[in-house]
């Protein structure tokens, strides 16, 4: 075997990729102003962000690197790295063959502000900046609908006003939620996504206002870093315990930037508990590890990377390769490059799937 | 490789996590002074049971253990029946779970909780030699959590000290290092087990509504502990210390080390001493109870993953008893490799605890 070799395997740039997760970013919160009233406009600039987290612009825990990106992702304006549209068409879409690019625009993008009004003005700016910014200037890149899920009104109305419009692929949720988001609170964004067809994307990161441990605040960014998965895990036993796809069978979950490896052994504690515990949950007619089987998706970066790597293919296989997702998560510093992600001997059908064809499946763009 | 089936239990094992219940607050009365036996009577204190284990739950005590009256697990005698005798099981480690961590006073913590260390070397070590204890501490206050495991300590029948898996603060933080300091000193692995002190909501994301999402979070806030323990630097600061994970599974550990692992090497700038991969880490210095196993569906699968594992010193074999974990005297599972059993059932065991090896 010589699986670890990167030049034994087909170099996977030479095939059309998609890549399910991006990031594009404003540099400021005026770039934003075009698509805000006057009196959100006057509000930011009077009252500032209200995130549950304590500073006034940044994140709780100082990042590894400069605010998290790529240090060759820098324009040369001076500008943010994923602001500018035509560096990351030439470093991303043209370098590495992306046909297909799901944008999620995490940042200060109005999902969690405590003040729901502000919060909702706020997503349906940065969609509209979407659109102008990056999805008209470029045919291979989509959009996730940004909503503001602790309003589920509000979040509805937004799924509503951008659902017809094919240039966005899903609605994009972040994991650090006020409540687990299995409860009822938030199943009218499931019930609008489901009628018109729209994955739901759950991105990593957010905030909640709560601990990323349940049992306290860590110290280190590597713990917040770690924590997302044990978050994601949480989160996804909610939607399935809570009933979620129960009540919804044909929503679709992407679960993005969490990391995968976990999901396989989440189902086998599922399966046990719910074999002990399942008269306290009815609506599941199913064992939880076929509500994950036929309703997540799961985008690969930060992809684990065991010793030896051959034993990720394990876990791929426990997965299904039907339901893994390539991104790169550019242009922060944990980028996958698909040149040297999964060098691996596998199938040309599971490669193919695995970097281009699940992602058309699921997103239908 | 050869595989065993599920197996009846061979005689001689060493059940590294067993539950005996405190059949009441009253229980305790015979280990707590007049001022505390007063505050329970005038106050109207009840019984300190926790929403980890809701009391009629399916998984909080197999039906075939349960008493016809009172709680399981509530006197020797049961666990004699019921395990100690018919599985020939040569030492059994009692961790008890009562709700003294739950307490907001540090003064009423710390007599509960020493009342319960008590109850457990009065009312179960001193009758039946098969048993050995974990000495539980009252992490509100660590002064008082240290003069707990002083007090204890000298009494060789404790074996562990231990705590649950969420509280306040993460356990790694500092101000908890003179708690693993006089661990170290005795000799004494630190006992992580699930509950918690419910200080937060048991997810990162608020307060489940089901029983199923609580004891499922469980294994994830062992994970959080983990990477605290590692990235404070405990392991470093304290290299006789052993920590043992109770009663969370253990299929979710490579693909918890293999991020967690990623992540340090790109972030090892901020946790500096930490100069080891978190894998080799845990490999040297954690152990893991078998149940409940949160198995694969085959022998293969489960055959895969503990190649992903790499190490067959990590075991310690246990029966959660009463909980429900699996039925009829099955506690081994499909496909663990002949070869490891005799390591898992004693030679882990042995070596994790080395007050088991005195006579």
């Amino acid at each position: 075997m010589n699986a670890q070799n990167p030049s034994a395997v087909q170099k996977p740039q030479a095939a059309m990729i998609a890549d399910c997760d991006i990031h594009p970013i404003w540099n400021k919160p005026k770039d934003l102003y075009p698509y805000l009233s006057r009196r959100w406009q006057e509000h930011i600039e009077t009252f500032g962000l209200s995130h549950r987290h304590g500073w006034q612009t940044g994140t709780p825990y100082p990042k590894g690197n400069a605010s998290g990106y790529r240090n060759d992702a820098w324009p040369e304006d001076g500008g943010k790295p994923g602001s500018d549209f035509n560096l990351l068409k030439r470093d991303l879409l043209d370098a590495n063959n992306i046909e297909l690019g799901i944008l999620n625009a995490t940042g200060a993008n109005g999902q969690g502000f405590q003040n729901l009004e502000c919060a909702a003005a706020y997503c349906t700016a940065v969609n509209d900046w979407l659109i102008e910014e990056w999805t008209a200037k470029d045919p291979r890149l989509k959009a996730s609908i940004i909503v503001s899920y602790e309003d589920a009104p509000a979040a509805v109305a937004e799924i509503e006003r951008r659902a017809g419009d094919e240039r966005f692929a899903q609605v994009m949720l972040l994991s650090r939620t006020a409540e687990p988001l299995g409860r009822r609170r938030y199943w009218p964004i499931y019930e609008a996504a489901e009628r018109h067809g729209l994955p739901i994307g759950i991105h990593a990161f957010g905030f909640g206002g709560y601990p990323i441990t349940g049992g306290g605040w860590p110290s280190y960014y590597i713990e917040e870093m770690v924590g997302h998965s044990p978050a994601c895990q949480a989160l996804l036993t909610s939607l399935i315990v809570e009933g979620v796809f129960a009540r919804f069978p044909k929503l679709r979950v992407v679960l993005i930037e969490a990391g995968f490896a976990w999901l396989p052994a989440l189902g086998w504690r599922l399966d046990k508990l719910w074999k002990t515990l399942k008269a306290e949950t009815p609506a599941l007619t199913r064992k939880p590890s076929e509500y994950i089987r036929d309703h997540i998706w799961i985008t690969s970066q930060p992809m684990e990377e065991p010793q030896p790597r051959e034993q990720l293919l394990d876990t791929m296989d426990w997965i299904g390769w039907d339901r893994l997702l390539f991104a790169t998560d550019y242009p922060h510093w944990d980028y996958d490059d698909p040149a040297h992600s999964l060098a691996l001997r596998i199938s040309d059908e599971n490669r193919r799937n695995f970097f281009r064809n699940n992602a058309r499946e699921v997103y239908g763009r | 490789m050869s595989l065993i089936p599920p197996s009846l239990i061979p005689p001689g094992a060493i059940d590294c996590d067993v539950h005996p219940a405190v059949p009441d607050l009253r229980a305790l009365f015979p280990y707590l002074n007049n001022h505390w036996r007063d505050q329970v009577v005038q106050r109207g204190m009840g019984d300190l049971e926790t929403i980890s284990y809701p009391p009629n739950a399916p998984l909080s005590a197999r039906s075939d253990w349960r008493p016809a009256s009172g709680k399981p697990a509530s006197s020797v005698a049961q666990m004699r029946e019921h395990i100690l005798d018919p599985w020939q099981i040569r030492t059994a480690i009692l961790n008890p779970l009562y709700g003294v961590h739950l307490l907001f006073s540090e003064d009423m913590a710390a007599a509960f909780t020493s009342a319960l260390n008590d109850w457990v070397r009065h009312e179960w070590l001193d009758r039946d030699e098969r048993l050995r204890a974990s000495i539980v501490v009252p992490l509100q206050n660590v002064d008082m959590a240290v003069a707990e495991i002083e007090r204890c300590a000298s009494d060789r029948r404790f074996v562990q000290v231990l705590v649950m898996a969420l509280g306040e603060t993460p356990l790694g933080r500092r101000h908890f290092w003179p708690i693993y300091a006089a661990a170290a000193r005795h000799g004494l692995p630190l006992g992580i087990h699930p509950g918690s002190s419910y200080r937060h909501p048991v997810t990162p994301t608020g307060w489940p509504s089901y029983f199923t999402e609580d004891y499922a979070a469980q294994s994830l806030a062992l994970q959080n502990q983990l990477t605290s323990l590692i990235t404070e630097g405990v392991f470093q600061k304290f290299p006789d210390l052993t920590v043992v994970l109770l009663e969370s599974g253990f299929t979710w550990l490579p693909g918890y080390l293999w991020r967690l692992t990623k992540f340090w090497r790109g972030l090892r700038l901020e946790v500096p001493w930490v100069n080891v991969s978190p894998t080799e880490l845990v490999r040297e210095r954690v152990r893991f109870t078998l149940q409940p196993l949160d198995a694969p569906p085959t022998a293969a699968d489960l055959e895969a993953l503990l190649r992903h594992v790499d190490s067959d010193k990590m075991l310690l074999f246990s029966s959660d008893y009463p909980h429900w974990q699996f039925d009829g005297d099955e506690a081994i599972p499909a496909g663990l490799p002949a070869q490891s059993l005799q390591r898992i059932l004693v030679d882990n065991p042995m070596d994790t605890y080395p007050r088991l090896g005195e006579p």
